[in-house]
């Protein structure tokens, strides 16, 4: 067991865990965080995505102890006071989900692709998204949502919610 | 009293109520579930195709830390049945017995053969380990039609052979006299490759015992939690009554969740054995093996036709892949796709034959379309061939025979009655948008020229029966149940509403579209609406969802049980306004005495002195709730018009999309919004299938795209910006005037695509490309097409 200690979306958590632990497990079974579900086994579908340190990962190709003195922040991270986030809204105004299982991956990876370039073209959202798959929407409402939610207003946005 | 404002929900783009909780990940998956002492079921799948089990044992695993139990095939054999296959096509169809966990013969990879049950999934996977198996290989049976031969090894030995069943339709005309007065006959021979389906969220399930009861909830990430219920009464001999299944949020489906999956039975089965919670959740990879795959069928097709370009006939010979084993409704899914060869076409013979075959691969069952899909491409691929025997524009040979849109109502040469549709107005449509003559004319310059990057331009001019189904009609086709749908309405006394639909969505919105019909009729707030569903507890009745049926014969429930609570709502209000219950008026949700519009009652009002029941009509049982159920009288027939432009490459093989238009005709919208994204949704997996996507097996019948790195569901990147659209015919055959979408764009796109990169390489020589249209295929095609050979996909 090594011990562990983390920040996700706010909170600081302290475990003991076994090495081979995935983050992505440590959130939902240790930490009861569900927001972040699980796709594959061979991290294609970025269905798990959550940001560590900034940077956009996979959380089923992260150990658990890999993340350990990080800060994590999930699906469940992003609403601050109840108030989504401007991605969060566009993908619920331009209905850019349906069984929503991809969503949290696909929200966390549009959010750093928004964090890298605030202006994306279309097929530059699509190139972005690449890792992340969805089997309801055929991607066009998600890349929809992604290019209604970029602009300053987010940029803005996601730079407080980082600093926070 | 100003009456209350209710907009008119039906055919507004609401926004979806679903979406709060998915978006912040608020979410209830069944891998979610926690419950205090849950165990984790791992199960140790068959590596090899075809093998007996010389010996097997699972104690070695009980040694392991963590573990709890661990159980083989023989171990399990006794209060576990075979699992059930709800639609044995024929009289005499071969059915086998299918074990959830296999006792002295494994007959595919993956093949359940032990399990083990630990304190939690790394344990538990761990365990699977040390468990020793000792095989004997048998052959594989792979190929379809060898397995079809006297002497081939045989899937299930004591069954005497490979053939499952022989299913014919012949209607009309004999084809053999029309092909005798025919002018032109095209025969060709299509694949139809396995696909995965790959729902989003894998399978889950979890099951939480009351021992001292003999209660149990199965929680499952299921499409179909009624029928589940009542199939894993009769596997594990649990009584119905005793049994709770509950649907939580459920990642997708596409069919691969309308199943009765040997691991619910056994999750149950331990959870009764040990007396503990358990849960299951597959891995990606496992749901490869372990979740049934969809196709998987050879389509040889004849069209008689005279030279003018009239169809005359039509023949269709088939030979589907079951798999190892008959699940739920494996047998029935080339026989959906029977009746849909004809599509929109007239002629006066059809002769379809299907014979289902096992092999030692995963079984097969529904994925989206599921029948129709195939039927449409095999039909739409031949007309193009047609077009081009005759020298005539795809377009114009479809225009030829197609039923004109005051030919309705029409019985198809199948036997189906196309209640309404208009395909002359939406092949116009499309056209437009599309800019047919234009790309014509480019592709024109373009092949005068020698260009090396080819545009194809395909169409797909579709039909589809969906709302499933009339229980009649399934009789008659020997499935073991019906088709009709149930809804029910309470009336909550602060005025708030709670719909209970038999449905059972994974994706589809039905919270948002049945709050929509609900708050129509009723005439409250759209807000003010919630919707129950899923928990055999909660919604006790239905059919659930698969087929394009939730709207349709679901939908069509709601609608008439809030007909249903008006009705009772206006004898309380007459009573309560003294007036005659003729003489009440109802709009917006307020009755009003005619003549008198100061004399007023709100269903609201009424909601809340039916609760009270202080005054009520003499003798009225003091509830204004309603029940409804809906048996369809017909399916639907959502139809369109879809045309692909691509752009092939023929040096790299590679093909990319330029263009996609289609012109859906899906009756009345409820929500336009949503229609758009089922389209989108529909036109990713059938231009998948057309150009990406193979469950691909080796010669010893391992899948060798058995991850998600080896089997490609497109990503964004992969696919173009669509522009859809519609015409709008309303269906006939209920109150609602819908027709289904959820299959629509998955059953249209697949031979729009294929039709767009055959006709792009056509002026090559090239006059097929099996799928996936890989760059690879594409290649070898236009290789062996200019060197002068047969192209040999």
């Amino acid at each position: 067991m090594t011990h562990i200690k983390v920040n996700v979306d706010g909170t600081t958590y302290e475990d003991d865990v076994e090495p081979r632990l995935l983050l992505a497990h440590y959130l939902r079974d240790r930490l009861g965080l569900t927001g972040t579900p699980i796709g594959c086994d061979t991290s294609n579908c970025g269905a798990c995505t959550v940001d560590l340190d900034g940077a956009t990962v996979k959380s089923c190709s992260v150990l658990a102890v890999q993340a350990d003195g990080s800060d994590v922040t999930t699906v469940q991270g992003l609403a601050r006071d109840g108030e989504w986030t401007a991605l969060q809204r566009a993908f619920h105004e331009r209905h850019g989900l349906q069984c929503g299982y991809c969503t949290p991956g696909m929200i966390m990876a549009a959010r750093d692709l928004l964090r890298e370039n605030p202006h994306p073209t279309p097929g530059e959202v699509r190139q972005a998204l690449e890792g992340n798959l969805c089997r309801c929407t055929g991607y066009q409402n998600i890349v929809r949502a992604v290019l209604a939610a970029s602009g300053e207003t987010l940029a803005q946005e996601v730079a407080e919610e980082v600093t926070a | 009293m100003t009456d209350q404002a209710v907009e008119r929900e039906v055919g507004r783009s609401r926004l979806r109520k679903e979406d709060a909780r998915l978006i912040t990940g608020q979410t209830n998956w069944t891998d979610n579930i926690q419950v205090a002492g849950l165990l984790h079921l791992a199960i140790l799948r068959s590596p090899m195709a075809h093998a007996r089990i010389e010996r097997i044992d699972v104690s070695p695993a009980l040694e392991r830390p963590g573990v709890v139990a661990a159980f083989s095939g023989a171990d399990l054999a006794e209060g576990l049945g075979s699992l059930p296959c709800a639609w044995p096509v024929t009289e005499d169809i071969v059915l086998p017995d299918h074990p959830p966990v296999a006792v002295d013969e494994v007959r595919y990879a993956g093949d359940p053969v032990a399990v083990v049950v630990a304190r939690d999934r790394y344990a538990a996977a761990d365990a699977l380990e040390a468990i020793e198996v000792d095989y004997d290989p048998l052959p594989p049976v792979l190929d379809l039609e060898a397995a079809l031969a006297e002497d081939a090894p045989l899937v299930h030995a004591d069954k005497g052979t490979n053939r499952c069943y022989t299913w014919p339709l012949a209607t009309g005309e004999s084809f053999e006299s029309v092909r005798q007065r025919a002018e032109v006959i095209v025969k060709r021979r299509y694949h139809q490759q396995r696909l995965i389906p790959n729902a989003m969220e894998p399978r889950a399930v979890v099951v939480t015992p009351l021992a001292a009861s003999g209660e149990y909830t199965v929680y499952s990430s299921t499409q179909i939690p009624h029928i589940l219920r009542i199939m894993l009464s009769v596997v594990t001999g649990v009584p119905e009554h005793k049994l709770r299944v509950i649907a939580p949020d459920v990642g997708g489906g596409f069919g691969s969740k309308l199943q009765v999956y040997g691991e619910e039975a056994l999750a149950l089965a331990v959870a009764r054995r040990i007396g503990r919670p358990v849960k299951w959740t597959e891995s990606r990879s496992e749901g490869y093996l372990a979740t049934h795959h969809g196709r998987g069928m050879i389509q040889d097709v004849e069209v008689a036709a005279t030279r003018e370009g009239r169809l005359l006939g039509l023949k269709v010979d088939l030979i589907a892949d079951m798999g190892a084993y008959l699940m739920l409704v494996t047998p029935g899914i080339p026989i959906l796709g029977a009746f849909m060869y004809p599509a929109i076409y007239k002629m006066d013979a059809y002769d379809f034959t299907c014979t289902g075959v096992f092999t030692t691969r995963t079984p097969t069952d529904a994925y989206r379309g599921a029948g129709r899909p195939e039927a449409t491409f095999a039909i739409e691929r031949i007309m193009d061939e047609l077009a081009v025997e005759l020298g005539l524009d795809p377009v114009e040979v479809r225009r030829r025979n197609w039923i004109r849109h005051e030919e309705f109502p029409y019985t198809s040469v199948a036997g189906l009655t196309y209640d309404t549709g208009n395909y002359e107005a939406a092949t116009e449509k499309a056209l437009a948008l599309f800019g047919y003559d234009d790309l014509r004319a480019e592709q024109h310059k373009r092949n005068e020229r020698g260009d090396p990057v080819r545009l194809g331009i395909g169409v797909s001019t579709y039909t589809e029966m969906c709302g499933l189904a009339p229980s009649r009609v399934l009789r008659d086709l020997r499935y073991a149940a019906g088709g009709w749908e149930a809804a029910s309405i309470r009336m909550l006394p602060t005025g708030k509403v709670e719909v209970v639909t038999g449905t059972s969505p994974h994706g589809q919105s039905h919270v948002t579209c049945w709050s929509q019909i609900a708050a129509d009729v009723l005439g409250v707030p759209f807000e003010d609406v919630e919707v129950l569903h899923g928990d055999t507890k909660a919604a006790p009745q239905g059919m659930d969802t698969y087929g394009s049926r939730s709207l349709v014969v679901g939908g069509s429930a709601v609608h008439r049980a809030a007909e249903k609570v008006v009705e009772k709502a206006r004898k309380v209000a007459a009573h309560l306004l003294e007036a005659s219950a003729q003489d009440l008026e109802f709009t917006g949700g307020v009755f009003s005495v005619k003549g008198s519009p100061e004399a007023r009652k709100s269903i609201q009002e009424v909601a809340f002195e039916t609760f009270s029941s202080h005054d009520l009509p003499d003798g009225m049982e003091p509830t204004i709730n309603a029940e409804h159920l809906v048996d369809p009288e017909n399916f639907s027939y959502p139809h369109g018009t879809h045309l692909c432009a691509v752009e092939v490459d023929t040096e790299t093989g590679r093909t990319s999309i330029r263009s996609y238009v289609c012109v859906d005709d899906v009756g009345r919208v409820v929500n336009p919004m949503i229609v758009e994204g089922q389209v989108h949704g529909g036109l990713a997996q059938g231009i998948a299938q057309a150009l990406y996507e193979e469950a691909v097996y080796d010669d010893e019948g391992n899948l060798v795209s058995g991850t998600m790195a080896d089997y490609l569901v497109p990503s964004a990147a992969d696919l173009p910006d669509f522009v859809t659209d519609r015409t709008e015919t309303p269906a006939a055959s209920n109150p609602l005037g819908v027709k289904g979408v959820g299959e629509a764009g998955t059953i249209a796109s697949t031979p729009a695509v294929v039709n767009a990169v055959v006709d792009a390489l056509r002026p090559l020589g090239v006059h097929d490309v099996r799928m996936p249209c890989t760059p690879e295929r594409v290649w070898r095609a236009v290789r062996s097409a200019t060197a002068g050979e047969e192209a040999s996909p």
